[in-house]
């Protein structure tokens, strides 16, 4: 019975954490290059550019929720199993959503990355 | 890429691990605070502790960063270029609180490397298929700026 809410809680982890991400990266691609504005508007511009973004503070209020399912996740279940379970499976969701949404050309040098990394992720907790 | 760019992301992981390990130093002198909401008020005075401010400030560094290389880089791009993060923390458990790190702990570090080395070599952002398709200059802020 407590598997059952330790893979809830992973699932909500990976499921929040990837529209974190994905929001995230969105609204930085709307802004643009950072380093080019700061050089020519200076930090301020950047910061007020960031914040006026919208989609920028749903995509922080994803990556809070995540953090808080991390948080009850671990008072449930191990720690050898969330937090590798979330963190590989994310890598994957990642390069689903990044290819659906914002549609990144995920070739086959990127899915083997992503597909190496999840699989050390793994290996790390065993 | 330029090697600023490479800077940003030595960023990404070097400020996020420093930020963990520091954040993992402070909770031990808390000792074991079980996550619920009773231990709420002691949750929130760890905070107080100097190794956790110091680690939430390097994790605010981190996200700067992170932020950055997402302006100008893919997301496919940028999570396993900055998976070595994962390595390093092994790194410190290893060395700076001294536990043991089993044979396949270290397969996974290897994976992980190699991970990192294939996307690296790569290209780091990608024309998204919507813009090829209908030759769309690209619409964000910054770049309609420096073509005015």
């Amino acid at each position: 019975m407590k598997d059952i809410y330790a893979w809830a809680a992973i699932g909500l982890i990976v499921l929040t954490s990837t529209t974190g991400d994905v929001l995230l990266s969105y609204s930085m691609k709307r802004v643009g290059d950072v380093g080019e504005l700061w050089k020519r508007r200076g930090v301020l511009a950047v910061v007020g550019r960031v914040l006026r973004t919208p989609t920028f503070a749903l995509g922080l209020m994803a990556m809070g929720i995540a953090f808080y399912s991390l948080l009850f996740g671990l008072s449930w279940g191990n720690l050898s199993l969330i937090v590798p379970a979330s963190a590989s499976l994310s890598f994957a969701a990642n390069a689903v959503a990044a290819r659906i949404f914002l549609h990144e050309r995920v070739g086959r040098r990127r899915w083997i990355a992503a597909l190496l990394v999840a699989g050390g992720v793994v290996l790390m907790a065993v | 890429m330029t090697f600023r760019k490479y800077l940003v992301l030595a960023g990404i992981t070097v400020f996020a691990t420093a930020g963990d390990s520091l954040l993992a130093r402070g909770m031990k002198d808390l000792g074991n605070v079980n996550v619920s909401l009773h231990n709420l008020s002691a949750l929130l005075l760890a905070i107080l502790n100097p190794w956790v401010t110091a680690g939430i400030l390097l994790l605010l560094a981190f996200f700067a960063c992170y932020m950055s290389a997402l302006s100008w880089a893919d997301l496919t791009y940028v999570l396993p270029a900055t998976s070595l993060y994962y390595v390093l923390v092994a790194l410190i458990a290893r060395f700076g609180f001294h536990e043991e790190i089993s044979p396949t702990r270290w397969l996974g570090i290897a994976l992980i490397a190699a991970g990192v080395g294939f996307v690296a070599a790569g290209p780091s952002v990608t024309p998204s298929r919507r813009h090829l398709d209908s030759h769309e200059p690209c619409r964000d802020a910054v770049s309609q700026e420096v073509k005015s």
